[in-house]
């Protein structure tokens, strides 16, 4: 498969300098939100542009990363997952699997990096309440978190059905001081949950900022998480070049908005020898329940961006399934709909229960484990590496740890806990 | 003069506000929806907005959420919600019919497949939540080709600096939305709508209707004395929500309250 992932000339001078003015990545993007909101969203975009040429507000967002995240955090190489691969694969076939370690991050995943940059926002902008929409709780918990460090009155809306199955993620973001407010509208899950704290934004625009989970929303949400969450891919570039003296060869990640995979790959995005896999939750399969957007999904308009969503012929959004709570979401982020479109990152869909024996491979052979989000990645290196020569090398973001998961992944197994 | 002009100049000439009242198609189903736009018109509603269901309508309060759940589950599709604004044209050829929704729906054929049906659907007007005028690429010049108007929205967050771009390509009339939230929830102060109104006509000579919290004969009345069109919504689809397929006469009862007092309110401002 490694044949197709080739990129001609022919792309842009850089892929790095999207989106244009009005937020689009090429076709996708832009900022599809009631007239309310936009004065705040054009205010927003305005701070940044500021905050992004700001000297101090990047030391003070780097001291943050390195004192209270514990940035930067390892790249690893797996090299028992890489050994019992070789040992499947053809002779002088097997690459070299690195791990960038996400999981080691303060709250446990990726989703802490761009609530540190975002509370800075608001803190700028003079917002003293912050709110934000939760899946399984990991960025409910991250904001709760910089909620708490900033000072800040924090609301989380979280599904009623997300509120029942995240017990423990509940009960984190309460002691955390946030208020968890269980949604029941829809399906009363992520998407659900982000409609409400939208509705809620609109009504309170003037005193409260909205932290979004992912590089997804109207502009200029896309761009400033991925700007807060590219420290994934810097920290990689600089460390395997101290490992192995030279870029690697293909980078993973797994993507349901896409934040923590935008994060690795944009870095990358001008470096062809660097092959990229975005993986996409194919829940119980690509001709059943899932939530790969860009396989099974089209163009459409929500939640404030232009981009790939699961819709019928109406228009009429479809459920999205998947086992990991973080990728069960109907859309994906605009910078990734373009990626896709022009060819530079391939997109693999993963199912449910590839994602669970990879989730157990990794805490049998390297004593990690990996969130099922995270477990997705791992399952498409696992498809991929044997296929790679020996020499090649593959870097795996293992976005976020797997402690969260054990009740769903216990019940997946028919484990009695 | 087009429907909408048409009837904005039929009621400024009464001393009257129009009434512009909203149901979502096919709420509770498709079969009950032509009763209760008749409903409307028997009432005195002057313009009728059609609400355009959508799965995710995050820009709406219960009321009308509720209700664009109950049409997609009794199995609304667009084409039945065109073939809604055809049959209520051939019934009522004079009253002005709006669209309202969000752009997934509109946009899921392409803008231009959307324009054809709303011009052959007999459709004066297009109000589209989520796409404003910096992404008016996307509905509006497919709507203008075709003449059907692109009603453009007024917030209270949209301040003097953004009001031109706003306007520009705005048409038919512009709709102030009272309050910064979402449908059918807090009232605006009567003070802040008159303010508001008084700055949208030094801007523009669209006739300004006021929605988003209006429930009552009295707000209505009160708003009619100040704008050039109400905009009642909510309180309309609860009444729907309560009654479901009984509902056509509650309707019409409930507006011809609401046409009754906009009427009553000109005699007290002429006496």
């Amino acid at each position: 498969m490694t044949d197709t992932i080739t990129h001609s000339a022919a792309l842009a001078n850089s892929l790095r300098s999207q989106p244009d003015d009005n937020g689009h990545f090429g076709a996708f993007g832009g900022r599809y939100v009631a007239e309310t909101l936009m004065p705040l969203i054009l205010e927003l975009e305005k701070v940044y542009k500021a905050a992004k040429v700001d000297p101090e507000f990047h030391a003070e967002y780097a001291e943050l990363l390195r004192s209270y995240v514990g940035r930067p955090n390892p790249l690893y190489y797996a090299q028992r997952l890489t050994e019992a691969l070789r040992a499947k694969a053809e002779p002088g076939k097997g690459a070299k699997i690195y791990l960038k370690r996400e999981e080691l991050n303060h709250t446990g995943a990726h989703k802490i990096n761009n609530c540190i940059g975002q509370a800075l926002l608001a803190r700028r902008m003079g917002k003293k309440k912050v709110i934000a929409e939760t899946g399984a709780g990991q960025h409910g918990v991250a904001t709760a978190t910089v909620a708490a460090l900033f000072g800040m009155e924090c609301k989380i809306f979280m599904g009623a059905k997300d509120v029942e199955r995240q017990k423990p993620n509940v009960f984190r973001m309460k002691l955390l001081g946030a208020e968890v407010i269980p949604v029941h509208s829809g399906s009363s899950t992520l998407k659900d949950s982000m409609n409400d704290a939208l509705r809620y934004w609109v009504s309170n625009v003037h005193d409260t900022f909205y932290i979004i989970g992912t590089a997804a929303g109207p502009h200029p949400y896309p761009e400033l998480v991925r700007d807060f969450q590219s420290i994934i891919g810097k920290e990689i570039r600089a460390q395997i070049m101290e490992a192995e003296g030279r870029l690697p060869d293909m980078l993973i990640a797994p993507v349901g908005g896409g934040s923590n995979a935008i994060g690795m790959f944009h870095p990358f995005l001008d470096d062809p020898e660097v092959a990229m896999i975005g993986v996409e939750a194919a829940g119980e399969g690509l001709d059943k329940k899932h939530a790969a957007s860009l396989a099974g999904g089209a163009s459409g308009i929500l939640h404030g961006n232009r981009t790939y969503l699961l819709q019928d012929e109406d228009g009429q959004i479809t459920e999205a399934h998947s086992i990991s709570a973080g990728l069960d979401y109907p859309g994906i982020g605009p910078e990734h709909s373009w990626l896709h479109e022009i060819g530079r990152v391939k997109y693999l869909p993963i199912k449910d229960d590839e994602a669970l024996e990879s989730f157990q491979t990794l805490s049998r052979l390297e004593g990690i484990i990996p969130a099922l989000e995270s477990a997705h990645a791992v399952a498409a290196a696992e498809q991929v590496a044997p296929t790679l020569d020996a020499d090649k090398i593959i870097v795996v973001n293992l976005s976020g740890r797997g402690d969260k998961d054990i009740f769903t992944v216990a019940d997946a197994l028919g484990v009695e806990m | 003069m087009d429907r909408l002009a048409t009837r904005f100049a039929a009621c400024k000439a009464q001393g009257r506000a129009a009434l512009i009242t909203f149901v979502t198609a096919g709420d509770p189903d498709v079969a009950s929806t032509p009763a209760i736009l008749d409903a409307l018109v028997a009432g005195g509603a002057d313009i009728i907005e059609l609400g355009m269901p959508f799965t995710d309508p995050m820009a709406d309060g219960p009321a009308i959420e509720l209700a664009n759940l109950r049409s997609l589950g009794s199995g609304t599709k667009t084409k039945d919600v065109f073939a809604l604004a055809a049959d209520f044209r051939a019934r009522h050829p004079e009253t002005p019919l709006i669209l309202m929704g969000y752009a997934n729906p509109m946009l899921a054929r392409g803008s231009d497949w959307f324009a054809d049906q709303c011009q052959a659907a007999g459709v004066d007007g297009v109000i589209c939540v989520d796409i404003p005028p910096e992404e008016d690429a996307e509905l509006g010049p497919a709507l203008r080709a075709v003449g059907v108007h692109l009603v453009r929205l007024a917030t209270p967050t949209t301040d003097a600096a953004r009001l031109p771009a706003v306007l520009n390509g705005a048409s038919g009339f512009l709709y102030h939305v009272a309050v910064a939230g979402i449908t059918g929830k807090q009232q605006a102060a009567q003070a802040n709508i008159e303010m508001a109104v008084d700055r949208l006509k030094a801007a523009t000579d669209l006739p300004i209707a006021v929605g988003f919290g209006v429930r009552t004969p009295e707000q209505a009345a009160a708003i009619g004395r100040v704008a050039d069109g109400v905009v009642v919504g909510s309180a309309i689809v609860d009444i729907v929500g309560s009654h479901g397929d009984a509902a056509a006469p509650f309707v019409q009862e409930f507006v011809a309250s609401l046409s009754g007092a906009l009427t009553t309110s000109i005699r007290e401002t002429a006496a």
